[in-house]
């Protein structure tokens, strides 16, 4: 695999057995639905995510772009070790990552290179737990510091993901969705990783407060040289903060480039119908219609 | 969707800090009474509760006995007080012993799934199929009569129905993207269990040990007034129900009827508390 990439992805696929819908009687027939034997046969295989391959270089941007159900959050979920692929490979920093077996200690080892933020900031931190008792968490895993240094480093954390630093106490509930978004970010920066995935990171926030996490995330880059593999549906967030682009369709990459030239000069029909659909100046976008909940 | 839900949470959360919440606090001095008088039972009974005065058989109440005596001649107060003994410690054994067991069994089931999970839940299933007062008698064929066979009949018992209710909202909590996040950091999976699902299922945990604890406590009771559980002379509510029975149609209902009236306050106490908390943490947020 090429030395130069941070994050290397090659024919990546995942199927899912779903059970199919009372729509779809599958090959049993409706003579058996409700029947044990014939769930087992109703089980239909879903092809969530099929031959995607991917490369981003250390510091660079990566944006997987396409619209609900097309795989983007299961191709997260396989990187970071919460899914694992039917079939393709992962590396990152040189090393595969797609073992079926994987230690406690080889997970704490890939904590410290790939970070996720996940995309509902409302579910995304344990309601229990206090701000810095979630970063202090990460810190004391990942690092051998005392008191004194960890607390420092929430204190630094804190500022960098622009929270003030009384915040520190408070549990999840007493913040806004930014805020809380913010947190996350921080709790993912608490391991150093040189990788961070935003899958739908600012999808769920108003739009004044993504401007400001756009701008968080696009700071923290410049600080750590961190590299973003960023999942969205919106084009316009896209073009602010990636460098290249991979637009996925059904599970499947059906176009890839540098961002610039893949948004202005699309060679794909389906590229250009998401282009068309991009919100003109002064357009805003409302909450309720954004086309991707989950 | 979870964003709409959150700012909802503060105003329903706010009063209930603020109001004192009658029905939590007289139902927690209940139990503390209750707690302290098994306690401190030597210090606070006035007699001996199993001196037996023949000449002074089923006495109303007096000075010498505030609340009468029974059919042996012992005085009342001091075989209720006594009573609370064995009658608390039985149903918390239980409750502790089914909690621990049923919360350990509902997180590795909601954590791992798969055949492990499917064994649990059958296995829980068919327990859950025997009425307790079957594992009961088996047990007492077992150990003999006494306290033991009918906390150990009993613990199996109630675990399934812990197991059941835990298991649900641990596999719920396990599926929230906290979780994902905790996993991907490279917490261990203990530690993922403990520090963060336990520590998430704990509220609705407290709710049902303590509505099961007033369960229980019928229970026990029930088998104590069956002659299978702990044994006359010794003093325990169920089996004073039952030994004042034949006095009753003496015209002396005393004995039963006092026990039984501890047994219904300590149940309704249990009852009214878990209750209590289980709407209180309706109104506290749930992501
Ligand atoms: N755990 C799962 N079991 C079955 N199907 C799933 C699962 N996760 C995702 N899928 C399916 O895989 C497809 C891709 O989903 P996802 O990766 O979430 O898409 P996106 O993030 O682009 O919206 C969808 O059709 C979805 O229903
Ligand atoms: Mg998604």
């Amino acid at each position: 695999m090429p030395e130069d990439s941070i994050l290397e992805v090659r024919g990546l696929r995942k199927v899912y057995r779903v059970r199919a819908s009372r729509a779809d009687p599958g090959p049993a027939g409706s003579a058996l639905l409700g029947h044990p034997l014939a769930r087992r046969q109703r089980a239909r295989a879903l092809v969530a995510v099929d031959d995607v391959s991917f490369s981003v270089a250390p510091g660079q941007s990566l944006a997987v772009v396409g619209e609900s159900g097309s795989g983007k959050t299961t191709v997260a979920r396989m990187v970071v070790g919460l899914e694992r692929p039917t079939g393709g490979t992962i590396w990152v920093s040189g090393q595969e990552r797609s073992w079926r077996h994987v230690t406690s200690r080889e997970r704490r080892r890939r904590a410290r290179e790939v970070q996720i933020i996940f995309q509902d900031p409302y579910s995304s931190l344990d309601p229990r737990m206090s701000v810095r008792g979630c970063l202090d968490e990460s810190l004391r895993l990942h690092f051998d510091w005392g008191r004194e240094r960890r607390d420092a480093r929430v204190a630094e954390l804190l500022d960098q993901v622009g929270l003030d630093r009384r915040q520190a106490e408070s549990l999840p509930r007493a913040l806004s969705g930014g805020q809380r978004q913010r947190v996350a970010i921080a709790r993912a920066l608490a391991s150093e990783p040189r990788v961070l995935i935003c899958d739908e990171a600012v999808a769920s926030l108003d739009v004044s407060i993504q401007a400001q996490v756009l701008n968080l995330l696009s700071d923290i880059r410049d600080a750590t040289g961190v590299s973003y593999l960023f999942i969205s549906h919106d084009l316009a967030v896209v073009r602010q903060v990636s460098d290249n682009v991979v637009i996925m369709r059904r599970g499947r990459v059906v176009e890839a480039g540098p961002t610039a030239s893949v948004l202005s000069d699309p060679s794909n029909g389906y590229t250009k119908q998401l282009l068309a659909a991009i919100p003109r100046p002064g357009w805003k976008p409302t909450r309720s219609a954004s086309p991707d909940e989950s | 969707m979870a964003r709409v839900e959150a700012p909802l949470v503060a105003p329903t959360e706010a009063p209930s800090r603020r109001r004192l919440d009658w029905v939590l606090v007289s139902t927690s001095s209940v139990i503390a009474l209750l707690v302290i008088m098994a306690v401190f039972a030597p210090l606070l009974a006035p007699d001996d509760p199993n001196y037996a005065n023949i000449l002074a058989t089923n006495q109303g109440p007096s000075a010498a006995h505030l609340l009468g005596t029974d059919s042996f001649g012992r005085d009342l107060l001091s075989r209720l007080i006594y009573g609370a003994r064995l009658s608390l410690l039985g149903p918390a054994l239980i409750i502790v012993i089914a909690t621990l067991v049923g919360t350990a069994l509902a997180i590795l089931s909601a954590w791992y799934g798969g055949w492990f999970d499917r064994v649990a839940s059958r296995v829980a299933d068919i327990l859950f199929a025997f009425p307790g007062l079957i594992f009961a008698m088996l047990a007492v064929a077992m150990f003999g009569p006494g306290l033991l066979a009918p906390v150990v009949a009993l613990s199996i018992s109630y675990t399934p129905y812990l197991m059941r209710v835990v298991r649900a909202e641990a596999l719920r909590q396990r599926n929230l993207p906290y979780v994902a996040a905790c996993y991907v950091e490279g917490l261990r999976v203990r530690t993922i269990c403990t520090r963060h699902i336990l520590r998430n299922v704990m509220p609705l945990l407290l709710v049902q040990a303590a509505l099961s604890f007033g369960y229980a406590l019928v229970d026990l009771a029930a088998i104590s007034y069956l002659g299978l559980g702990v044994q006359p002379p010794t003093p325990e509510w169920g089996v004073m129900v039952s030994t004042g029975q034949s006095a009753i149609l003496a015209g002396h209902p005393q004995e039963s009827l006092l026990a039984g009236l501890m047994i219904v306050v300590t149940v309704v106490a249990f009852n009214l508390l878990g209750d209590r908390l289980a709407t209180r943490q309706k109104g506290v947020v749930r992501a």
